[in-house]
């Protein structure tokens, strides 16, 4: 069985967001990226399989400008078996990548598909659920745990003050949580070799998939500041400042 | 613990403007040589804290084309200023031809350091060089001649306790015939191997500094790219020496900082303070008041020069860049000293392996031929002149032999107290109280480190450690108030004074690899250790 991932390149997690000075977008320049932490989770998932032997080849996709393919190298050095790369001037919208990527898994007819259940620049919850309806898939987000039996998949799912466990035929689309499992780290030697594994480049034209933009970005704030506390010295000053300058008794 | 072994032609530590410039000049020299780099960063770049105006000399030997090739200097500075600031409020503006030649910055470039390294890294990359970001060399490995072998890279998910993870991966020995360590300032390794090695013998002790800066993005109205700015001064007091710097670099946005020698003798002083007082001086303020600041970090330098300079050549390696020392102080830049002892390197090193040879010994003749050695010996007298004759009369020497006489006094002056020896009791010094940061032009430490985007697994043994676990309640604490909670820039030094009495605590998160630790510490007890790598600082654009 194949096992496809998807993968999204986003700011790291420990850089600071920074917004543009014209509000425009988030400022990217220079900032550490990386892969985001759930489709790592994803990349890991699918590793264990193949190392349990429950499946044969590990593909990592992503969509993208030429910069993913770092992300994508990640995902080989971890122990992934080929990448492809769908070339995008920027990241597009949810739908867009789900067409994508809905087109990749007709291509490559993997039995599961895994992503992280939502990407942590935009967090839009949203690719895993588009694509399995646009392939008529079974879908499981969110998953924590994961286990292939007897031709179907069965996943433990974090829901609100609990877990769920349900059982999906394959092929199916699941989306992994934070506690699916600890991604490894890549060895150096591991690096090294994932520089010589397989990567294609396609495009959307090539696939077939026509971009379409169905929202705009009007301007991203940062969150406000909060102001500064003040000390007062005595209940009757507390009182006097919450009479006359708050304005709340 | 049985390891696995990887070999190369030659090994680099550190991605860093010395070991990315030597790597390149190895692939120019023969496409065929297997190099390997490792760096601690979780990316190239992303420890490199820098001004910085770059002297383009070494990177046009390297790649003369590098304006084709994108290089990120495009800014090339057009005003210089000298300043002495007389107090909080008022200042001198030295005339040019009273400031030291060294001060002058024509044909230089404003840029950030940090991303001209990840630029070598992109050209190192292309020529084949193999560079692994995330992995820090934990130790030396020596083979039984004690000739160096090879570097160990550090092992990763081991918890607090010392116990493997469940990601516990091994570190991995990797071999080569040569190995440059290019760390930096005050290298861990380095100074391991210069005691090894006794490569400091006969010279003077090496003096450091610590620099911290901020990047500002600024009114436009008030934005002037290319112009450059060095002063000294308030709010600097008494023996203390250092020096500031504002450049107007692109984008409107401004790199300030304040450079403090580390051989400060009051225990009191805290160098993240003088900084943030520093710009409420007019001359600073003026530019920064309606700014935003973006990002915060700090480095030591290491600033001992041409007297300090360790023998950089050993058998199975060499040292090169700011871990030997090879920053100009006259003019505080290393960028290009370092590139260009890279560079140096690599010839000896080739020549080396060409000639079968286990010590790349014909570095010393390549390196007294050439500009380096020459700018280095012009500028020996610089630092060693602010220490011993103070800022007023070192200032005015410094005019004298650096612009009238060129640097060719015919004598050399010597500095040889260590740093962290030249504390003064806390009870034998004036304690200063530094005014509370307003946010606007000053900050708490806290929300200064937050901007370096710094991290470590919480889950991993403290990286920063004690030879003697008793030092700071015997000796720092009663004698110093123990002066690290007050020079480390990043408050990772905490004492805590509660009913169980006092007691040092350490924040390991927070560590900005500056090093300034281990080279203040009074009793030398601090020792810096490589964190789990890809920990420490994510510095944009520094
Ligand atoms: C505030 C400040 C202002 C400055 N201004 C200027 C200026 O205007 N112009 C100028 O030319 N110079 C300036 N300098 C000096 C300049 O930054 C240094 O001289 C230069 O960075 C030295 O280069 P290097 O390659 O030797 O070391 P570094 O730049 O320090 O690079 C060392 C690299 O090695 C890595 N490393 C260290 N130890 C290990 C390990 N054990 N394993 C793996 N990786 C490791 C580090 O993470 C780092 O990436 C300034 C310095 C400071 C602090
Ligand atoms: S702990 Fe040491 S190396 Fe880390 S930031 Fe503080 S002084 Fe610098």
């Amino acid at each position: 069985m194949k096992i496809l991932v998807a993968v999204k390149r986003v700011i790291d997690y420990n850089a600071k967001v920074r917004v543009k000075a014209d509000n425009s977008d988030v400022d990217l320049n220079n900032t550490k990226m990386a892969i985001n932490p759930f489709c790592e989770i994803a990349v890991e998932e699918a590793i264990r399989l193949k190392e349990a032997g429950s499946a044969d080849e590990v593909i990592v996709v992503s969509v993208g400008p030429k910069a993913c393919q770092e992300q994508i190298r990640t995902a080989l050095a971890l122990g992934a078996d080929r990448g492809i790369q769908i070339e995008t001037d920027d990241i597009p919208e949810s739908l867009n990548v789900a067409k994508l990527l809905a087109q990749v898994v007709k291509n490559e007819e993997p039995g599961l598909v895994l992503l992280g259940k939502q990407a942590i620049d935009s967090d839009n919850n949203q690719t895993g659920q588009m694509l399995s309806a646009l392939l008529g898939m079974p879908q499981a987000t969110f998953a924590s745990e994961l286990t292939l039996k007897d031709g179907k998949v069965q996943v433990a799912r974090e829901i609100d003050g609990g877990s769920q466990t349900l059982s999906l035929s394959l092929p199916a689309v699941i989306t992994a949580d934070l506690r699916l499992n600890e991604p490894r780290y890549a060895s150096l030697p591991n690096i090294m070799k994932a520089k010589r594994k397989p990567l294609t480049v396609t495009t959307p034209e090539t696939l077939g998939v026509e971009l379409k933009t169905h929202s705009t970005l009007i301007k991203v704030t940062p969150p406000v500041e909060r102001s500064a506390g003040i000390l007062v010295n005595s209940v009757d000053e507390l009182v006097e400042k919450l009479k006359n300058q708050a304005n709340v008794i | 613990m049985e390891r696995e072994v990887m070999t190369f032609d030659v090994l680099i530590v550190g991605a860093g403007p010395a070991g990315l410039a030597s790597a390149c000049r190895l692939k120019q020299l023969d496409p065929e040589l297997n190099i390997c780099v490792v760096e601690k960063g979780s990316e190239v770049g992303a420890h490199i804290l820098s001004g910085a105006v770059i002297d383009p000399k070494a990177l046009t030997e390297l790649f003369p084309d590098w304006k084709e090739r994108g290089a990120p200097l495009t800014l090339a500075t057009e005003r210089d200023e000298v300043v002495l600031l007389k107090d909080n409020r008022s200042s001198i503006k030295i005339p040019h031809w009273m400031a030291p030649k060294s001060m002058h910055n024509q044909g230089n470039y404003i840029a950030s350091l940090a991303n001209l390294t990840r630029w070598l890294g992109e050209q190192a990359e292309a020529l084949g060089v193999e560079i692994f970001p995330s992995f820090s060399a934990a130790d030396v490995l020596y083979d039984e001649n004690m000739q160096v072998k090879g570097i160990l890279t550090g092992d990763m998910g081991v918890g607090r306790d010392n116990m493997p993870k469940d990601n516990f991966m091994p570190g991995i020995e990797l071999h080569a015939p040569f190995t440059l360590f290019a760390e930096g300032c005050r290298g861990h390794l380095g100074k391991e191997l210069i005691r090894q090695f006794k490569l400091d013998q006969g010279k003077d002790p090496q003096h450091y500094g610590i620099g911290l800066k901020e990047l500002w993005d600024i009114d436009p109205a008030k934005h002037q790219p290319g112009l450059v700015i060095h002063g000294s001064g308030w709010p600097l007091q008494g023996d203390t020496s250092g020096g500031f710097f504002l450049y107007h670099a692109e984008n409107n946005q401004v790199a300030v900082g304040l450079i403090i020698d580390l051989n400060y003798s009051n225990p009191w002083l805290s160098p993240f303070d003088e900084f943030q007082q520093l710009k409420h001086h007019p001359l600073i303020a003026q530019y920064l008041e309606g700014g935003n600041r973006v990002s915060y970090g700090a480095r030591a330098i290491t600033k001992g020069g041409y007297n300090s300079l360790p023998k950089m050549n050993f058998p199975g390696g060499m040292l090169i860049g700011c871990d030997a020392g090879t920053l100009d102080f006259s003019r505080i830049k290393g960028a290009h000293t370092a590139m260009k002892s890279g560079m140096i390197a690599a010839e000896a090193v080739h020549h080396a392996l060409k000639n079968n040879e286990t010590d790349a010994s014909t570095f010393e003749a390549r390196y007294t031929q050439s500009w380096l050695y020459r700018e280095l010996y012009k500028a020996r007298n610089f630092g060693p002149a602010l220490h011993k004759l103070g800022r007023w009369l070192g200032g005015a020497f410094n005019t004298l032999d650096q612009g009238l006489f060129n640097g060719k006094l015919p004598f050399t002056l010597h500095d040889l107290q260590e740093d962290h020896a030249s504390l003064h009791r806390s009870s034998e010094s004036k304690p200063i109280t530094y005014p509370k940061p307003d946010g606007k032009l000053s900050f708490d430490k806290l929300s200064s480190v937050f901007l370096s985007n710094t991290n470590h697994e919480e889950d991993q043994p403290c990286h920063l450690q004690l030879s003697k676990e008793e030092i700071p309640l015997t000796v720092n604490i009663p004698l110093y108030d123990e002066p690290a909670q007050r020079y480390c820039p990043a408050g990772v030094y905490e004492v805590i004074d509660d009913d169980a009495g006092k007691k040092l605590q350490i924040n390991a998160q927070n560590c900005l690899h500056c090093k300034t630790c281990d080279i203040k510490d009074p009793c030398q007890n601090i020792q810096w250790m490589p964190p789990e790598g890809g920990g420490g600082p994510n510095y944009p654009n520094m």
